[in-house]
């Protein structure tokens, strides 16, 4: 008696839950081993986790602010996923939105109605542009944009450093590499005395928005046809070296989104480490929603417990901020080592049947 | 002047050297790994570790290879057994990378380890301007030119090569040839991630004798980015990785001479650098000049064949 590999019908929509559900156990299982080795109850730290995200008011209004840049960034990578295009420099559109937004903030002048909208716009652009330098070398020449987009978040963390050490730096801010605090012109509405914003509520429109662009207009069509064949979308009539373009000056511009919600809703200021990354978990957050924006609003909830709970074991156990990445790695190893079972299954077959 | 700033570009290119020799290997085999910046921390940890404990450069070298060999067969099991997305995969192995070797790496950050030492080659080592340079340098380097050699060699002059090179290329004919090329795949990419170790081991053993959270700065993706400047060959990316260690020599020459501009737009130069690089050598790709193994990227399935 041997195994064999058969390719399976496309499963239930239960069956693809259940193996993700599956693959998340065995990532938190497997996480739990990790963090025994380096000397951390897991259970204790677990049970924190739940504890310090969801069991107070207080705790749950920091998942929604850590959930909110997570909702923005993620629907920024999965638009561009929907073209089979690989947007890994979210982190650096982050902070580019995060650039603009603060440069409008100190020195445009502008007062209240229109300070915001400006700063918004001015994050929108800047993200916008610094992925489209990636667009533009990917639907010319072909260049890969996995590689360009990741380099340039190297770029665009140090050009932030330089403005924060450099020209923006709070000249009363005792050489600290922070810039001056934002007006209140420049600041979103916060609620309940906690530091949940307006900005959530802002995420959660763009993921209205790009639900309709994507799924109710001819636009999202285009980009989705050309996702799933680039040979039949051309063949159809279709610009794909300018959709690809576009798609990924999109998705950087709603990743800057993210930064001017960052710097206006949290920080009021420019610092250094406004995204954590961000940019980064967004990819996980993306390929997990398996293409839905509402998929997306849902997983950056569950990473944002995630992170609310990973800052207290920070403080409570020494550990490394970093070490969230791990456990998103592993999420994605067993949820990449799910798809197998979804799309093929082990048969057992008599040993003659194999001839 | 001249002979410290090619020394230092030899020093400075050297990790990136055997980030990009592993990543061909694994690019040969057809499979894409962009875990190069996980792999590389991996190594420079566990190395690190190794010589640490036990008092011995040699350990740590081992120790870089196998650790990163064992967490590039992730990779390749999931790409190769279970056909899984080789994009994916390589960017979860970095996050994993990334966030291991932080938790793991605590208890060692400012620790110290006496490092490689320069060993002079007789008469090499007095040649004119590269000499110094190239033939008074510690071990790690020599071997770096022995691998050099030994890849293409491998790839070119033997058999085991061509039948890897077979498998990126069209694995369903190197199936019909009966090569196994499933184990081929995994292999490749297990030891071509064992070398990216080493890479990582040459930071935390030799270029700043310590362990520092994080201390690749991306050193891994500009390995990924050379794999293309390289077209796939051993001695190409040699050339790629000393073009960019004298970037980086440079803008450290820069910094330490005191120059008004801002460090961090120096820092920014190898990244622009490696991007303009990428961007002319895929140019080139695309004038015919290919090297790019024909099925890079695709899983193989035997009963897809047609």
């Amino acid at each position: 008696m041997i195994l064999r590999i058969e390719k399976r019908e496309q499963g239930s929509a239960l069956f693809r839950s259940l193996t993700t559900t599956a693959s998340l156990l065995c990532a938190l299982l497997f996480a739990g081993f990790l963090l025994f080795f380096a000397g951390v109850d897991p259970a204790a730290a677990y049970l924190e986790i739940l504890k310090e995200s969801l069991g107070s008011s207080y705790g749950l209004s920091e998942t929604l602010v850590k959930a909110t840049p997570l909702i923005i960034t993620g629907l920024a990578v999965s638009i561009a996923f929907r073209m089979q295009i690989w947007n890994i420099g979210a982190e650096g559109q982050i902070y580019m939105g995060a650039c603009g937004a603060t440069g409008v903030a100190l020195f445009s002048g502008l007062d209240s109605p229109l300070m915001l909208p400006a700063m918004f716009a001015a994050a929108f652009i800047a993200g916008g542009l610094w992925a489209a330098v990636a667009g533009l070398l990917r639907a010319l020449w072909q260049v890969n944009e996995v590689i360009v987009t990741l380099l340039m978040n190297y770029i665009a963390i140090l050009l932030t450093n330089y403005l924060i050490f450099g020209p923006w730096k709070n000249p009363d801010g005792y050489n600290f590499p922070l810039t001056a605090q934002f007006s209140d012109a420049a600041r979103l509405t916060e609620y309940f005395n906690t530091r949940l914003h307006s900005g959530f509520f802002l995420a959660l429109f763009c993921a209205l928005a790009v639900y309709l662009l994507m799924e109710r207009t001819i636009w999202g069509f285009q980009v989705k046809a050309i996702g799933s064949n680039p040979a039949a979308a051309r063949y159809a009539g279709m610009k794909t070296g300018l959709a690809i373009f576009l798609v990924l000056a999109l998705s950087g511009a709603i990743a800057g989104v993210a930064g001017f919600s960052e710097v206006a809703g949290l920080q009021h200021r420019l610092q250094h480490g406004i995204s954590p990354g961000y940019g980064y978990t967004a990819i996980i957050i993306a390929w997990l929603a398996r293409r839905s924006a509402l998929g997306v609003v849902i997983v950056s909830l569950l990473m944002g417990i995630l992170l609310v709970g990973g800052d207290s074991l920070q403080l409570s156990w020494q550990l490394p901020v970093a070490f969230a990445y791990a456990f998103q790695g592993l999420i994605l190893f067993f949820l990449l080592a799910s798809d197998f079972f979804i799309n093929f299954r082990l048969r057992r077959v008599k040993e003659t049947d194999d001839a | 002047m001249l002979e410290i700033l090619l020394d230092a570009t030899v020093r400075a290119g050297t990790p990136i050297l055997f980030a990009t020799l592993g990543a061909i290997i694994n690019e040969r085999a057809g499979i894409i790994n962009l875990g190069i910046e996980g792999l590389m921390l991996i190594g420079a940890l566990s190395g690190f570790a190794a010589t640490f404990a036990s008092g011995s450069l040699f350990l740590g070298v081992v120790a870089a290879f196998v650790a990163a060999f064992i967490a590039g067969s992730i990779h390749a099991l999931i790409c190769v057994q279970l056909r899984g997305n080789q994009i994916v995969s390589g960017l979860a192995l970095t996050l994993f990378g990334v966030g291991i070797t932080a938790l793991f790496g605590r208890g060692l950050v400012g620790q110290t380890i006496e490092g490689f030492e320069r060993h002079a080659v007789p008469l090499l080592a007095q040649l004119p301007l590269v000499g110094k340079a190239f033939f008074n340098q510690d071990w790690l380097i020599y071997f770096s030119f022995l691998l050099v050699i030994a890849i293409w060699f491998f790839l070119y002059h033997s058999r085991w090569g061509l039948n890897l090179r077979t498998v990126g290329e069209n694995p369903t004919a190197a199936d019909a040839c009966g090569i196994p090329v499933n184990l081929y795949r995994f292999l490749a990419v297990a030891c071509g991630s064992g070398f990216v170790g080493i890479g990582g081991a040459y930071l935390s053993l030799v270029y700043t004798p310590m362990w520092i959270e994080n201390m690749t700065a991306g050193r891994g993706w500009i390995a990924v980015a050379l794999v293309i400047f390289a077209s796939w060959s051993s001695f190409r990316a040699l050339g790629g990785a000393y073009l960019f260690g004298g970037v980086t020599a440079m803008q450290l020459r820069f910094q330490a001479m005191g120059t008004t501009v801002s460090v961090h737009i120096l820092q920014m130069l190898p990244y622009i650098f490696t991007i303009v690089v990428l961007v002319i050598s895929t140019l080139r790709l695309q004038k015919g000049a290919s090297q790019q193994p024909g099925n890079l990227g695709l899983p193989y399935d035997r009963e897809d064949r047609k």
